[in-house]
């Protein structure tokens, strides 16, 4: 049976988010003042050599990364928290900052020490005032303790832009834009904020440096699957019976997910489909529960891992109506910039429904099946690549929902 | 143009700051006033074009009049199938308004919204951006109590 282990989330419930010395006391900025007595290429060594892989979604390696802005000769560089958190049903970075905000600011500022830059920013969402609250007692508790040197961190509102989980959309944001994403290359570890090298991580991304600093990379990348080690947080929603958060090993299985951690199906009804990694995330049927939830086994089934969102529906619910609800999403969150994500979402929405309505045809299907294509191809950033995902992945294995619609 | 500058010029060093001006204008009013677009297009130099589309880009922030206290209504999907669409009639009814409209009072608003990060306790309301989850067409009249 499935556990949590809990190493992002290593301080939760332990300690008042709202008392750093609380975080001191727990062995907090210690990983800091190591980092700082190392050379920065052996702080990217030992985080490359953990084989950590972004939590916001993208799986890169977060030390190939660094390593990247670390590079370039620039007078000034920056690091960035991503905590824009709009992925419908995750929740998971907020959890991380109410609880243990410290743990994310000693993550950027190794970072910033390893790649030579003494600015952040995070980009928390507009609609999280209240954990913008917290960040910024937070900061201010840090740079009264002294204990982030020459590193400063500054924290900036989202607007509430779903694209703005984009890197490059985001960093349009800081600067006071619109969120619309750029063209790449150049990526912005090397031309980013204001042009300058700029690491974007996620907020878990970052609260998982301080103890790979602190234990090693060797310690890190034995935990959970070799290929994407260390832990997941997942927040759990839908029909299943512990609507929470879990932190588990990168090898737990979907299935553990939601019938040992999630107490199953609510309700006594039966499984039918679970949507991971937010509302981009591929449906998942019965057939692939067995699969473990590690970035490169959940593409392996044309899924992903995504944000670790995972949406449980039992037997009663309608898939198409469902996706139907996704589409609009994504034509609402749709920036605009490019035309096959911009008429794509709207088309792709239009189709869903005109089905969702029994008014549609298998010709509709046909369609929508060739327009994701298309987009998954063609959008500039990923919001448009992976809006097609969750129709593409109803229409090959949740068929029978969408023939009942015409039949 | 009322205090509009004020709260703005607090922003004009700060680099990229217009965003940050918005929410300062949204805490105040609930909205942003057009005319304060006009005059954050001055204190920040940029053309009043592009201060508009900074505004109108981002759907948490509202340009144009809204009520005192907006409500707003996730429907991303864990909130729809936890029975969003009961809420939102509970609260159109309740209100005598629909999505979109403000009582004549001018006291609220009713918006539809995507995720708000809330759901361990769908479906998820807003008011003032604090968070009233496990929301069922029960609870809404003691909810908006809180704020008539």
């Amino acid at each position: 049976m499935a556990e949590e282990m809990r190493i992002v989330l290593r301080n939760y419930g332990k300690i008042d988010p709202l008392k750093i010395d609380d975080y001191i006391a727990a062995g907090g900025y210690k990983s800091l003042e190591k980092a700082r007595s190392m050379k920065q290429t052996e702080v990217i060594e030992e985080v490359k050599k953990s084989n950590l892989r972004g939590r916001g979604g993208a799986g890169f390696n977060a030390g190939m990364k660094w390593n990247f802005s670390y590079q370039v000769q620039s007078e000034e560089k920056y690091v960035v928290c991503n905590a824009d958190e709009g992925e419908p049903g995750t929740y998971k970075d907020r959890i991380i900052m109410e609880n243990d905000p410290q743990s994310v600011i000693e993550g950027m500022a190794i970072c910033g020490y390893a790649i030579g830059s003494k600015k952040g920013y995070i980009y928390c969402r507009g609609e999280y005032p209240y954990v913008v609250d917290t960040l910024n007692q937070a900061i201010a508790q840090a740079k009264a303790k002294g204990v982030l040197g020459d590193f400063d961190v500054e924290v900036r509102m989202g607007g509430g832009a779903y694209v703005c989980g984009e890197e490059s959309a985001l960093i349009e944001s800081i600067e006071g834009h619109r969120g619309e994403p750029r063209f790449k290359p150049p990526f912005p570890p090397v031309i980013g904020l204001w042009q300058k090298p700029t690491i974007v991580n996620n907020v878990e991304t970052f609260a998982n440096i301080p103890i790979i600093i602190e234990k090693g990379g060797d310690w890190y990348k034995a935990i959970g699957a070799p290929n994407y080690p260390g832990t997941k947080v997942l927040t759990l929603t839908g029909d299943v019976n512990n609507r929470t958060f879990f932190e588990v090993p990168t090898n737990t299985t979907i299935r553990e997910v939601i019938f040992g951690l999630g107490g199953g199906i609510a309700g006594g009804k039966k499984f039918k489909a679970v949507q991971i990694g937010g509302t981009s995330g591929g449906f998942i049927p019965e057939s692939n529960l067995d699969t473990s939830i590690d970035f490169d086994s959940m593409n392996s089934i044309g899924a992903v891992l995504g944000s670790g969102a995972v949406f449980v529906m039992d037997e009663s619910r309608d898939i198409v109506d469902v996706v139907a609800r996704i589409a609009k999403f994504f034509e609402h969150e749709s920036c605009g910039k490019c035309s096959p994500c911009r008429e794509g979402t709207k088309r792709m929405h239009e189709m869903m429904e005109r089905l969702n309505a029994g008014e549609g045809s298998a010709e509709d299907v046909e369609l929508l099946g060739r327009l994701g294509k298309v987009m998954s191809v063609a959008c500039l950033c990923g919001l448009g690549q992976a809006a097609p995902a969750p129709v593409l992945t109803t229409i090959k294995n949740f068929n029978a929902d969408y023939q009942a619609k015409f039949n | 143009m009322a205090n509009y500058e004020d709260i703005i010029s607090k922003y004009q060093d700060l680099p990229g700051g217009i965003i940050e001006a918005y929410h300062a204008l949204q805490r105040e009013y609930s909205y942003i006033p057009e005319d304060a677009i006009r005059v954050a297009a001055e204190v920040f130099g940029i053309p009043t074009a592009k201060a508009w589309g900074v505004a109108t880009f981002y759907s948490y922030l509202k340009v144009g009049k809204r009520g005192k206290n907006v409500i707003r209504i996730c429907e991303s999907a864990p909130c729809h199938v936890a029975g969003a669409a009961e809420v939102i009639a509970a609260l159109e009814k309740e209100l005598g308004i629909k999505m979109g409209e403000t009582t004549p009072d001018g006291k609220f608003t009713l918006e539809l919204c995507e995720c708000v990060g809330q759901c361990q306790a769908t479906p998820v309301i807003t008011v003032n951006s604090k968070p009233y989850g496990d929301m069922t067409p029960e609870k809404v009249s003691g909810v908006l109590a809180e704020y008539r």
